[in-house]
Protein backbone atom coordinates (compact mmCIF):
# COMPACT_ATOMS: atom_id res chain seq x y z
CA UNK A 1 0.00 0.00 0.00
CA UNK A 2 3.29 2.38 0.53
CA UNK A 3 5.12 2.01 -2.13
CA UNK A 4 6.74 5.11 -1.88
CA UNK A 5 6.28 7.23 1.85
CA UNK A 6 8.28 10.54 1.02
CA UNK A 7 8.97 11.21 -2.19
CA UNK A 8 5.98 12.48 -4.53
CA UNK A 9 6.51 14.01 -7.50
CA UNK A 10 2.39 15.72 -7.42
CA UNK A 11 2.85 19.11 -7.37
CA UNK A 12 -0.80 19.31 -5.18
CA UNK A 13 0.86 17.27 -2.38
CA UNK A 14 3.85 19.05 -2.23
CA UNK A 15 1.87 22.32 -2.34
CA UNK A 16 -0.94 21.01 0.84
CA UNK A 17 2.29 19.93 2.74
CA UNK A 18 2.81 23.69 2.62
CA UNK A 19 -0.25 25.68 2.91
CA UNK A 20 -1.99 23.23 5.22
CA UNK A 21 0.94 21.50 6.89
CA UNK A 22 -0.86 19.65 9.83
CA UNK A 23 -3.84 18.63 6.87
CA UNK A 24 -1.47 15.88 5.32
CA UNK A 25 -0.77 12.94 8.11
CA UNK A 26 -0.04 10.65 4.75
CA UNK A 27 0.92 10.20 1.51
CA UNK A 28 -0.14 6.96 -0.54
CA UNK A 29 0.89 6.19 -4.50
CA UNK A 30 -0.21 3.21 -5.52
CA UNK A 31 -0.71 2.48 -9.55
CA UNK A 32 -0.44 6.05 -10.64
CA UNK A 33 -3.18 6.91 -7.73
CA UNK A 34 -2.35 9.83 -5.40
CA UNK A 35 -4.17 9.39 -1.70
CA UNK A 36 -3.81 12.17 0.78
CA UNK A 37 -4.65 10.69 4.65
CA UNK A 38 -6.23 13.64 6.01
CA UNK A 39 -6.57 13.70 10.00
CA UNK A 40 -9.97 14.39 10.72
CA UNK A 41 -10.42 17.30 12.31
CA UNK A 42 -8.55 18.89 8.96
CA UNK A 43 -10.98 17.42 6.41
CA UNK A 44 -13.33 20.26 5.88
CA UNK A 45 -10.47 22.52 6.22
CA UNK A 46 -8.54 20.98 3.60
CA UNK A 47 -11.66 20.05 1.26
CA UNK A 48 -12.72 23.94 1.18
CA UNK A 49 -8.87 24.87 0.28
CA UNK A 50 -8.79 22.16 -2.96
CA UNK A 51 -12.17 23.29 -4.31
CA UNK A 52 -12.22 26.75 -4.00
CA UNK A 53 -8.33 27.82 -5.00
CA UNK A 54 -8.87 28.43 -8.57
CA UNK A 55 -5.67 26.33 -9.92
CA UNK A 56 -6.30 23.15 -8.03
CA UNK A 57 -10.43 23.99 -8.81
CA UNK A 58 -11.12 20.46 -6.99
CA UNK A 59 -15.01 21.46 -7.92
CA UNK A 60 -16.39 17.98 -8.57
CA UNK A 61 -16.83 15.75 -6.10
CA UNK A 62 -17.29 11.94 -8.09
CA UNK A 63 -17.97 10.05 -5.18
CA UNK A 64 -17.60 9.01 -1.55
CA UNK A 65 -16.45 5.12 -0.06
CA UNK A 66 -16.59 4.25 3.20
CA UNK A 67 -14.35 1.27 3.52
CA UNK A 68 -14.48 -1.04 7.18
CA UNK A 69 -10.93 -2.24 8.58
CA UNK A 70 -12.26 -4.28 11.10
CA UNK A 71 -10.94 -5.28 13.42
CA UNK A 72 -8.02 -2.67 12.99
CA UNK A 73 -8.19 0.61 14.36
CA UNK A 74 -9.18 3.37 13.65
CA UNK A 75 -11.86 1.08 11.78
CA UNK A 76 -13.44 3.10 9.03
CA UNK A 77 -11.99 4.87 6.04
CA UNK A 78 -13.64 7.33 4.12
CA UNK A 79 -12.35 7.91 0.55
CA UNK A 80 -12.98 11.20 -1.72
CA UNK A 81 -12.22 10.99 -4.73
CA UNK A 82 -12.03 14.29 -6.73
CA UNK A 83 -12.17 15.65 -10.21
CA UNK A 84 -10.75 18.40 -11.21
CA UNK A 85 -12.33 19.80 -14.29
CA UNK A 86 -9.78 22.48 -15.25
CA UNK A 87 -6.38 20.64 -14.12
CA UNK A 88 -7.60 17.33 -15.33
CA UNK A 89 -6.84 15.15 -12.28
CA UNK A 90 -7.87 13.18 -10.00
CA UNK A 91 -7.11 13.06 -6.30
CA UNK A 92 -8.18 11.34 -3.54
CA UNK A 93 -8.72 12.49 0.03
CA UNK A 94 -9.02 9.66 3.17
CA UNK A 95 -9.99 10.01 6.64
CA UNK A 96 -9.44 7.64 9.46
CA UNK A 97 -12.52 7.03 11.65
CA UNK A 98 -12.70 5.32 14.79
CA UNK A 99 -14.76 3.10 15.58
CA UNK A 100 -16.02 3.54 19.21
CA UNK A 101 -17.18 7.45 17.49
CA UNK A 102 -17.64 6.92 14.11
CA UNK A 103 -18.01 10.34 13.31
CA UNK A 104 -16.61 13.07 10.89
CA UNK A 105 -17.55 16.57 9.25
CA UNK A 106 -20.21 16.30 6.78
CA UNK A 107 -18.64 18.51 3.20
CA UNK A 108 -22.21 19.02 1.73
CA UNK A 109 -21.41 22.73 1.90
CA UNK A 110 -18.37 22.29 -0.12
CA UNK A 111 -20.14 19.87 -2.17
CA UNK A 112 -23.45 19.98 -2.64
CA UNK A 113 -23.43 16.20 -4.29
CA UNK A 114 -22.31 14.51 -0.62
CA UNK A 115 -25.53 14.53 0.41
CA UNK A 116 -26.60 11.70 -1.16
CA UNK A 117 -23.15 9.50 -0.43
CA UNK A 118 -23.06 10.63 3.11
CA UNK A 119 -26.79 9.63 3.51
CA UNK A 120 -25.48 6.31 1.87
CA UNK A 121 -22.42 5.48 4.39
CA UNK A 122 -24.37 6.43 7.31
CA UNK A 123 -27.09 4.06 6.14
CA UNK A 124 -24.62 1.22 5.27
CA UNK A 125 -21.81 1.71 7.86
CA UNK A 126 -23.53 3.77 10.47
CA UNK A 127 -20.74 6.36 10.01
CA UNK A 128 -22.48 9.88 11.09
CA UNK A 129 -21.46 13.28 9.72
CA UNK A 130 -21.76 16.46 11.42
CA UNK A 131 -23.35 19.24 9.77
CA UNK A 132 -25.09 17.42 7.29
CA UNK A 133 -28.78 18.70 6.55
CA UNK A 134 -30.83 15.62 6.38
CA UNK A 135 -29.09 12.95 7.65
CA UNK A 136 -31.10 9.92 7.58
CA UNK A 137 -31.42 6.02 5.77
CA UNK A 138 -31.43 6.10 1.96
CA UNK A 139 -31.30 2.84 0.53
CA UNK A 140 -32.86 1.00 3.18
CA UNK A 141 -36.03 1.07 5.45
CA UNK A 142 -36.10 3.58 8.00
CA UNK A 143 -36.57 0.65 10.67
CA UNK A 144 -33.71 -1.43 9.63
CA UNK A 145 -31.62 -2.57 12.26
CA UNK A 146 -27.62 -2.81 11.92
CA UNK A 147 -25.56 -1.89 9.04
CA UNK A 148 -24.81 -4.03 6.62
CA UNK A 149 -22.17 -2.91 4.83
CA UNK A 150 -19.78 -3.25 8.58
CA UNK A 151 -17.74 -6.34 8.04
CA UNK A 152 -19.20 -7.66 11.51
CA UNK A 153 -22.76 -8.10 9.51
CA UNK A 154 -23.89 -11.18 9.55
CA UNK A 155 -24.12 -12.66 5.68
CA UNK A 156 -25.95 -15.88 6.75
CA UNK A 157 -28.09 -16.99 9.81
CA UNK A 158 -29.85 -14.98 11.65
CA UNK A 159 -28.96 -11.17 13.07
CA UNK B 1 -52.35 20.01 3.59
CA UNK B 2 -50.33 22.74 4.48
CA UNK B 3 -51.05 25.97 4.50
CA UNK B 4 -48.15 28.55 2.91
CA UNK B 5 -48.55 32.21 2.57
CA UNK B 6 -48.00 33.54 -1.03
CA UNK B 7 -47.81 37.08 -2.46
CA UNK B 8 -52.03 36.93 -2.92
CA UNK B 9 -52.94 34.85 -0.25
CA UNK B 10 -53.03 31.68 1.43
CA UNK B 11 -52.12 28.78 -0.90
CA UNK B 12 -52.71 25.15 0.24
CA UNK B 13 -50.18 23.13 -0.87
CA UNK B 14 -50.72 19.18 -1.41
CA UNK B 15 -48.56 15.89 -1.43
CA UNK B 16 -48.74 13.79 -4.58
CA UNK B 17 -46.94 10.60 -4.23
CA UNK B 18 -45.41 9.48 -7.60
CA UNK B 19 -44.25 5.33 -7.69
CA UNK B 20 -42.76 3.13 -6.50
CA UNK B 21 -45.40 2.14 -9.60
CA UNK B 22 -45.78 3.98 -11.98
CA UNK B 23 -44.95 4.22 -15.68
CA UNK B 24 -42.83 6.92 -16.09
CA UNK B 25 -40.28 6.23 -13.18
CA UNK B 26 -38.48 3.84 -15.63
CA UNK B 27 -38.28 1.11 -12.41
CA UNK B 28 -39.30 1.43 -8.94
CA UNK B 29 -38.24 5.17 -8.18
CA UNK B 30 -40.94 6.89 -5.52
CA UNK B 31 -40.91 10.75 -5.81
CA UNK B 32 -42.98 12.56 -3.43
CA UNK B 33 -44.23 15.78 -4.83
CA UNK B 34 -45.84 19.10 -2.86
CA UNK B 35 -47.69 20.76 -5.21
CA UNK B 36 -49.42 23.92 -5.22
CA UNK B 37 -51.95 23.62 -8.11
CA UNK B 38 -49.85 21.93 -10.70
CA UNK B 39 -46.95 23.97 -9.37
CA UNK B 40 -43.82 21.08 -8.02
CA UNK B 41 -43.03 23.01 -4.81
CA UNK B 42 -40.53 20.59 -3.36
CA UNK B 43 -39.73 16.77 -4.74
CA UNK B 44 -37.67 14.45 -2.61
CA UNK B 45 -36.93 10.89 -4.58
CA UNK B 46 -37.24 7.96 -2.51
CA UNK B 47 -34.87 5.53 -3.59
CA UNK B 48 -33.61 1.88 -2.20
CA UNK B 49 -36.49 -0.34 -3.49
CA UNK B 50 -34.33 -2.21 -5.54
CA UNK B 51 -31.42 -2.39 -3.15
CA UNK B 52 -30.14 -5.89 -3.53
CA UNK B 53 -26.87 -5.31 -1.79
CA UNK B 54 -24.62 -6.11 -4.87
CA UNK B 55 -21.71 -3.98 -3.15
CA UNK B 56 -21.83 -6.34 -0.09
CA UNK B 57 -22.32 -9.44 -2.52
CA UNK B 58 -19.44 -8.36 -4.53
CA UNK B 59 -17.57 -8.97 -1.26
CA UNK B 60 -18.20 -12.81 -0.96
CA UNK B 61 -16.88 -13.73 -4.51
CA UNK B 62 -13.93 -14.10 -6.30
CA UNK B 63 -12.56 -11.44 -8.57
CA UNK B 64 -13.55 -13.49 -11.51
CA UNK B 65 -16.94 -14.29 -9.84
CA UNK B 66 -18.10 -10.45 -9.33
CA UNK B 67 -17.71 -9.70 -12.81
CA UNK B 68 -21.69 -11.46 -13.35
CA UNK B 69 -22.89 -9.27 -10.59
CA UNK B 70 -21.87 -6.12 -12.62
CA UNK B 71 -24.17 -7.14 -15.78
CA UNK B 72 -27.22 -6.45 -12.77
CA UNK B 73 -26.36 -3.00 -11.87
CA UNK B 74 -27.34 -1.36 -15.56
CA UNK B 75 -28.80 -3.59 -17.37
CA UNK B 76 -28.96 -1.63 -20.17
CA UNK B 77 -25.32 -1.30 -20.65
CA UNK B 78 -24.12 -4.62 -19.32
CA UNK B 79 -20.76 -4.40 -21.18
CA UNK B 80 -19.96 -1.04 -19.99
CA UNK B 81 -20.10 -2.15 -16.06
CA UNK B 82 -18.28 -5.41 -17.29
CA UNK B 83 -15.39 -3.20 -18.79
CA UNK B 84 -15.34 -1.02 -15.90
CA UNK B 85 -14.81 -4.02 -13.20
CA UNK B 86 -12.19 -5.42 -15.02
CA UNK B 87 -9.78 -2.21 -16.01
CA UNK B 88 -10.27 -2.00 -12.03
CA UNK B 89 -9.00 -4.81 -11.38
CA UNK B 90 -6.50 -5.25 -14.21
CA UNK B 91 -4.87 -2.04 -12.96
CA UNK B 92 -5.06 -3.47 -9.71
CA UNK B 93 -2.96 -6.55 -11.03
CA UNK B 94 -0.93 -4.34 -13.76
CA UNK B 95 -1.98 -6.62 -16.71
CA UNK B 96 -3.46 -5.66 -19.90
CA UNK B 97 -4.99 -7.38 -22.28
CA UNK B 98 -4.28 -7.68 -25.75
CA UNK B 99 -5.06 -5.94 -29.00
CA UNK B 100 -7.65 -8.06 -30.76
CA UNK B 101 -9.61 -8.01 -27.33
CA UNK B 102 -8.89 -4.24 -26.42
CA UNK B 103 -10.76 -3.41 -29.70
CA UNK B 104 -12.88 -5.91 -29.10
CA UNK B 105 -14.23 -4.64 -26.00
CA UNK B 106 -13.94 -0.78 -27.08
CA UNK B 107 -16.77 -1.74 -30.36
CA UNK B 108 -18.53 -3.48 -28.15
CA UNK B 109 -19.07 -1.28 -25.70
CA UNK B 110 -20.17 1.30 -28.11
CA UNK B 111 -22.82 -0.84 -29.07
CA UNK B 112 -24.39 -1.11 -25.91
CA UNK B 113 -24.15 2.88 -25.62
CA UNK B 114 -26.10 2.93 -28.86
CA UNK B 115 -28.13 0.21 -27.71
CA UNK B 116 -29.21 2.02 -23.98
CA UNK B 117 -29.45 5.54 -26.01
CA UNK B 118 -31.96 4.14 -28.54
CA UNK B 119 -33.86 2.67 -24.98
CA UNK B 120 -33.87 5.88 -24.13
CA UNK B 121 -35.23 8.25 -26.71
CA UNK B 122 -37.91 4.57 -27.22
CA UNK B 123 -38.79 5.41 -23.44
CA UNK B 124 -38.49 8.89 -23.36
CA UNK B 125 -40.95 9.39 -26.08
CA UNK B 126 -43.37 6.95 -25.02
CA UNK B 127 -43.48 8.79 -21.77
CA UNK B 128 -44.40 12.33 -23.22
CA UNK B 129 -46.87 10.43 -25.63
CA UNK B 130 -44.99 9.78 -29.00
CA UNK B 131 -45.73 5.84 -29.47
CA UNK B 132 -44.05 5.29 -32.34
CA UNK B 133 -40.73 5.74 -31.65
CA UNK B 134 -40.34 3.44 -29.28
CA UNK B 135 -41.27 0.66 -31.07
CA UNK B 136 -39.03 1.41 -33.99
CA UNK B 137 -36.14 1.86 -31.63
CA UNK B 138 -36.94 -1.22 -29.91
CA UNK B 139 -36.62 -2.91 -33.36
CA UNK B 140 -33.30 -1.71 -33.72
CA UNK B 141 -32.22 -2.67 -30.31
CA UNK B 142 -33.26 -5.95 -30.89
CA UNK B 143 -31.01 -6.36 -33.68
CA UNK B 144 -28.49 -5.32 -31.31
CA UNK B 145 -28.83 -7.86 -28.82
CA UNK B 146 -29.09 -10.17 -31.43
CA UNK B 147 -25.27 -9.32 -32.38
CA UNK B 148 -24.81 -9.35 -28.02
CA UNK B 149 -25.66 -12.95 -27.99
CA UNK B 150 -23.94 -14.01 -31.44
CA UNK B 151 -21.15 -13.15 -29.67
CA UNK B 152 -21.24 -13.96 -26.29
CA UNK B 153 -23.97 -16.35 -25.82
CA UNK B 154 -26.61 -13.86 -24.01
CA UNK B 155 -28.58 -11.43 -24.93
CA UNK B 156 -28.41 -9.12 -21.86
CA UNK B 157 -26.67 -10.14 -18.63
CA UNK B 158 -23.65 -11.09 -20.95
CA UNK B 159 -20.65 -10.94 -18.65
CA UNK B 160 -18.75 -10.99 -21.52
CA UNK B 161 -15.64 -9.31 -20.75
CA UNK B 162 -13.04 -11.03 -18.07
CA UNK B 163 -9.91 -10.00 -16.14
CA UNK B 164 -7.48 -9.91 -19.04
CA UNK B 165 -9.13 -10.18 -22.20
CA UNK B 166 -12.74 -11.81 -23.20
CA UNK B 167 -14.68 -14.72 -22.18
CA UNK B 168 -14.20 -16.81 -25.72
CA UNK B 169 -13.78 -15.99 -29.36
CA UNK B 170 -15.59 -14.42 -30.94
CA UNK B 171 -17.52 -16.51 -33.38
CA UNK B 172 -16.69 -16.14 -37.32
CA UNK B 173 -19.03 -13.48 -39.29
CA UNK B 174 -19.06 -10.99 -36.19
CA UNK B 175 -17.84 -8.08 -37.78
CA UNK B 176 -20.07 -8.65 -40.53
CA UNK B 177 -23.10 -8.31 -38.38
CA UNK B 178 -22.18 -5.34 -36.99
CA UNK B 179 -21.08 -4.11 -40.39
CA UNK B 180 -24.81 -4.86 -41.22
CA UNK B 181 -26.44 -3.47 -38.43
CA UNK B 182 -24.65 -0.19 -38.45
CA UNK B 183 -25.37 0.08 -42.27
CA UNK B 184 -29.28 -0.11 -41.12
CA UNK B 185 -28.53 2.06 -38.30
CA UNK B 186 -26.83 4.52 -40.44
CA UNK B 187 -29.92 4.81 -42.58
CA UNK B 188 -32.29 4.88 -39.88
CA UNK B 189 -31.41 7.25 -37.10
CA UNK B 190 -32.61 9.78 -39.60
CA UNK B 191 -35.92 8.37 -39.58
CA UNK B 192 -36.19 8.94 -35.87
CA UNK B 193 -34.85 12.06 -36.26
CA UNK B 194 -37.81 12.91 -38.40
CA UNK B 195 -40.36 11.94 -35.80
CA UNK B 196 -38.95 14.15 -33.26
CA UNK B 197 -36.45 16.70 -33.43
CA UNK B 198 -38.83 19.36 -35.83
CA UNK B 199 -41.40 17.92 -34.16
CA UNK B 200 -43.61 21.20 -32.56
CA UNK B 201 -45.39 19.05 -29.36
CA UNK B 202 -42.44 17.05 -28.93
CA UNK B 203 -40.49 20.61 -28.78
CA UNK B 204 -43.14 22.16 -26.42
CA UNK B 205 -42.44 19.14 -23.71
CA UNK B 206 -38.70 19.42 -23.92
CA UNK B 207 -37.48 22.84 -24.67
CA UNK B 208 -36.87 25.21 -21.78
CA UNK B 209 -38.12 21.97 -19.29
CA UNK B 210 -35.76 21.21 -16.53
CA UNK B 211 -33.11 23.69 -17.20
CA UNK B 212 -30.11 23.11 -14.89
CA UNK B 213 -26.78 25.24 -14.95
CA UNK B 214 -23.46 23.82 -15.15
CA UNK B 215 -22.40 25.36 -11.85
CA UNK B 216 -25.44 23.63 -9.95
CA UNK B 217 -24.65 20.45 -12.03
CA UNK B 218 -20.65 20.21 -11.21
CA UNK B 219 -21.81 21.30 -7.59
CA UNK B 220 -24.88 18.49 -7.68
CA UNK B 221 -21.71 15.84 -9.03
CA UNK B 222 -23.68 15.34 -12.06
CA UNK B 223 -21.88 13.64 -14.94
CA UNK B 224 -22.53 12.80 -18.47
CA UNK B 225 -25.39 13.90 -21.08
CA UNK B 226 -26.92 15.92 -18.34
CA UNK B 227 -23.63 17.62 -17.75
CA UNK B 228 -22.76 17.67 -21.10
CA UNK B 229 -26.05 19.61 -21.97
CA UNK B 230 -24.68 22.31 -19.36
CA UNK B 231 -21.69 23.15 -21.90
CA UNK B 232 -19.79 21.61 -19.87
CA UNK B 233 -16.94 18.93 -21.97
CA UNK B 234 -16.08 16.31 -19.37
CA UNK B 235 -16.22 12.79 -20.86
CA UNK B 236 -13.98 10.44 -19.04
CA UNK B 237 -13.41 9.21 -22.55
CA UNK B 238 -11.38 12.51 -23.95
CA UNK B 239 -9.95 13.46 -20.37
CA UNK B 240 -9.00 10.27 -18.47
CA UNK B 241 -8.69 8.32 -21.38
CA UNK B 242 -8.95 4.13 -20.97
CA UNK B 243 -9.27 0.79 -22.59
CA UNK B 244 -7.07 2.33 -25.41
CA UNK B 245 -9.67 5.58 -26.37
CA UNK B 246 -6.94 7.34 -26.85
CA UNK B 247 -5.98 5.93 -30.30
CA UNK B 248 -9.88 7.51 -31.51
CA UNK B 249 -10.99 10.09 -33.11
CA UNK B 250 -14.36 10.96 -31.92
CA UNK B 251 -16.01 14.56 -30.53
CA UNK B 252 -17.98 15.21 -27.51
CA UNK B 253 -21.13 17.06 -28.13
CA UNK B 254 -21.87 19.69 -25.66
CA UNK B 255 -24.86 22.31 -25.94
CA UNK B 256 -25.23 25.29 -23.33
CA UNK B 257 -28.95 25.17 -23.38
CA UNK B 258 -29.00 22.53 -20.54
CA UNK B 259 -33.11 21.43 -21.23
CA UNK B 260 -34.74 18.52 -22.03
CA UNK B 261 -34.17 19.35 -25.78
CA UNK B 262 -30.24 19.76 -25.69
CA UNK B 263 -29.79 16.26 -23.95
CA UNK B 264 -32.34 14.54 -26.18
CA UNK B 265 -29.75 16.26 -29.34
CA UNK B 266 -26.63 15.46 -27.56
CA UNK B 267 -27.83 11.64 -26.90
CA UNK B 268 -28.52 11.33 -30.61
CA UNK B 269 -25.31 13.11 -31.08
CA UNK B 270 -23.64 10.22 -28.83
CA UNK B 271 -25.04 7.35 -31.16
CA UNK B 272 -23.36 8.97 -34.25
CA UNK B 273 -20.43 9.08 -32.50
CA UNK B 274 -20.18 6.34 -31.36
CA UNK B 275 -20.83 4.42 -34.65
CA UNK B 276 -17.63 6.49 -35.90
CA UNK B 277 -16.02 4.67 -32.52
CA UNK B 278 -17.37 1.24 -33.71
CA UNK B 279 -16.20 1.89 -37.30
CA UNK B 280 -12.61 2.40 -36.23
CA UNK B 281 -12.68 0.03 -33.66
CA UNK B 282 -13.41 -2.69 -37.04
CA UNK B 283 -10.53 -1.24 -38.58
CA UNK B 284 -7.92 -1.18 -36.22
CA UNK B 285 -9.00 -4.99 -34.85
CA UNK B 286 -6.58 -7.87 -36.16
CA UNK B 287 -7.93 -10.62 -37.78
CA UNK B 288 -6.02 -13.44 -35.09
CA UNK B 289 -4.15 -13.29 -32.37
CA UNK B 290 -5.02 -13.90 -28.72
CA UNK B 291 -7.70 -12.58 -26.98
CA UNK B 292 -6.48 -13.57 -23.18
CA UNK B 293 -3.63 -11.69 -21.54
CA UNK B 294 -0.69 -13.58 -20.67
CA UNK B 295 -0.62 -13.59 -17.18
CA UNK B 296 -0.34 -17.50 -15.72
CA UNK B 297 -2.38 -17.79 -12.48
CA UNK B 298 -5.14 -14.80 -13.90
CA UNK B 299 -6.02 -15.92 -16.80
CA UNK B 300 -7.12 -19.58 -17.35
CA UNK B 301 -5.02 -21.43 -19.66
CA UNK B 302 -6.15 -22.84 -22.85
CA UNK B 303 -7.57 -26.23 -23.06
CA UNK B 304 -4.63 -27.57 -25.44
CA UNK B 305 -2.05 -26.71 -22.94
CA UNK B 306 -3.65 -28.09 -20.31
CA UNK B 307 -3.33 -31.46 -21.84
CA UNK B 308 0.13 -31.53 -22.61
CA UNK B 309 1.59 -29.10 -19.19
CA UNK B 310 1.65 -29.85 -15.49
CA UNK B 311 1.39 -25.70 -14.30
CA UNK B 312 -1.42 -25.02 -16.80
CA UNK B 313 -3.37 -27.81 -15.39
CA UNK B 314 -2.59 -26.57 -11.55
CA UNK B 315 -3.05 -23.17 -12.46
CA UNK B 316 -6.75 -24.17 -14.25
CA UNK B 317 -7.48 -26.00 -10.89
CA UNK B 318 -6.30 -22.88 -8.55
CA UNK B 319 -7.90 -20.42 -10.49
CA UNK B 320 -11.44 -21.97 -10.39
CA UNK B 321 -10.99 -23.28 -6.60
CA UNK B 322 -9.62 -20.67 -4.64
CA UNK B 323 -9.00 -17.93 -7.29
CA UNK B 324 -6.26 -15.43 -7.74
CA UNK B 325 -4.90 -12.83 -5.08
CA UNK B 326 -4.06 -9.20 -6.60
CA UNK B 327 -1.64 -7.40 -4.47
CA UNK B 328 -3.01 -5.16 -1.26
CA UNK B 329 -4.24 -1.85 -2.34
CA UNK B 330 -6.99 0.36 -3.68
CA UNK B 331 -7.58 1.56 -7.40
CA UNK B 332 -10.16 3.58 -8.55
CA UNK B 333 -11.25 3.27 -12.25
CA UNK B 334 -14.09 5.26 -13.91
CA UNK B 335 -15.31 4.92 -17.93
CA UNK B 336 -17.80 6.68 -19.62
CA UNK B 337 -20.82 4.91 -19.54
CA UNK B 338 -24.39 5.77 -21.34
CA UNK B 339 -25.35 7.86 -17.97
CA UNK B 340 -22.38 9.23 -17.19
CA UNK B 341 -18.71 8.44 -15.18
CA UNK B 342 -19.56 5.42 -13.68
CA UNK B 343 -16.51 4.26 -11.84
CA UNK B 344 -15.36 1.23 -9.79
CA UNK B 345 -13.63 1.27 -6.42
CA UNK B 346 -11.88 -1.96 -5.55
CA UNK B 347 -9.86 -2.54 -2.50
CA UNK B 348 -7.73 -5.66 -2.11
CA UNK B 349 -6.41 -6.98 0.95
CA UNK B 350 -4.65 -9.34 -0.56
CA UNK B 351 -7.06 -12.26 -0.35
CA UNK B 352 -8.74 -13.64 -3.67
CA UNK B 353 -11.93 -12.27 -2.78
CA UNK B 354 -12.07 -7.89 -3.24
CA UNK B 355 -12.59 -6.55 0.08
CA UNK B 356 -14.75 -3.87 -0.57
CA UNK B 357 -16.44 -3.54 -4.19
CA UNK B 358 -17.95 0.14 -4.24
CA UNK B 359 -20.04 1.32 -7.43
CA UNK B 360 -19.58 5.19 -8.63
CA UNK B 361 -23.12 4.87 -10.11
CA UNK B 362 -23.81 7.84 -12.83
CA UNK B 363 -27.91 7.26 -11.90
CA UNK B 364 -27.45 7.61 -8.43
CA UNK B 365 -25.62 11.20 -8.49
CA UNK B 366 -27.28 12.15 -11.45
CA UNK B 367 -30.90 11.67 -9.88
CA UNK B 368 -29.99 14.04 -7.18
CA UNK B 369 -30.26 16.77 -9.43
CA UNK B 370 -34.31 15.36 -9.96
CA UNK B 371 -35.35 18.23 -7.65
CA UNK B 372 -33.30 21.13 -8.95
CA UNK B 373 -34.99 20.21 -12.55
CA UNK B 374 -38.24 20.36 -11.43
CA UNK B 375 -39.03 22.63 -8.23
CA UNK B 376 -41.18 25.45 -9.81
CA UNK B 377 -42.18 23.86 -12.78
CA UNK B 378 -45.44 22.14 -14.04
CA UNK B 379 -46.20 18.52 -12.45
CA UNK B 380 -46.31 17.42 -16.32
CA UNK B 381 -42.78 18.30 -16.59
CA UNK B 382 -41.64 15.82 -13.59
CA UNK B 383 -42.41 13.12 -16.01
CA UNK B 384 -40.16 14.70 -19.08
CA UNK B 385 -36.83 15.62 -16.07
CA UNK B 386 -37.29 12.11 -14.76
CA UNK B 387 -36.85 10.54 -18.35
CA UNK B 388 -34.39 12.65 -19.43
CA UNK B 389 -31.79 12.38 -16.74
CA UNK B 390 -32.06 8.54 -17.92
CA UNK B 391 -31.29 6.64 -14.60
CA UNK B 392 -31.28 2.48 -13.87
CA UNK B 393 -32.90 1.82 -10.52
CA UNK B 394 -30.46 -1.08 -10.68
CA UNK B 395 -27.87 0.83 -10.58
CA UNK B 396 -29.67 3.71 -8.14
CA UNK B 397 -30.33 1.21 -5.90
CA UNK B 398 -27.69 -1.39 -6.51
Amino acid sequence: MTETADVDPNPIVSRLRERKPRGVAEVISFRGETTIVVPREFLRDVAEYLAVEPDLDFKLLGDITGVDRFPVEPRFELNYHLVSLSQRTRLRLRVRVPGNDPMADSVTMIWPTANWHEREIFDLFGVRFEGHPDLTRILLPDDWEGYPLRKDFPTEGRR
Amino acid sequence: MTTIQTAVGESKTMILNMGPQHPSTHGVLRVVLELDGETVVKARPEIGYLHTGIEKTGEALTYSQAITITDRLDYLAPLSNNLCYCLAVEKLLQIEPPPRAKYARILLTELTRIGSHLVWVGTHALDLGAMSVFLYCFREREELLKILEFVSGQRMMTSYFRIGGLALEPPPGWLERVDKFLRLFHSRLPEYETLLTDNRIWRARTQGVGVISAKDAVALGVTGPVLRSTGVAYDVRKMFPYAGYEEFDFEVPTSTDGDCYARYILRIAEMRESEKIIRQAMAKIPAEGPIKADAPGIVPPQREKMKTEMEALIYHFKIFTEGFAPPAGEVYQAIESPRGELGFFVASDGSPKPYRMKVRAPSFVNLQALPKLVEGRLLADVVACIGTIDIVLGEVDR
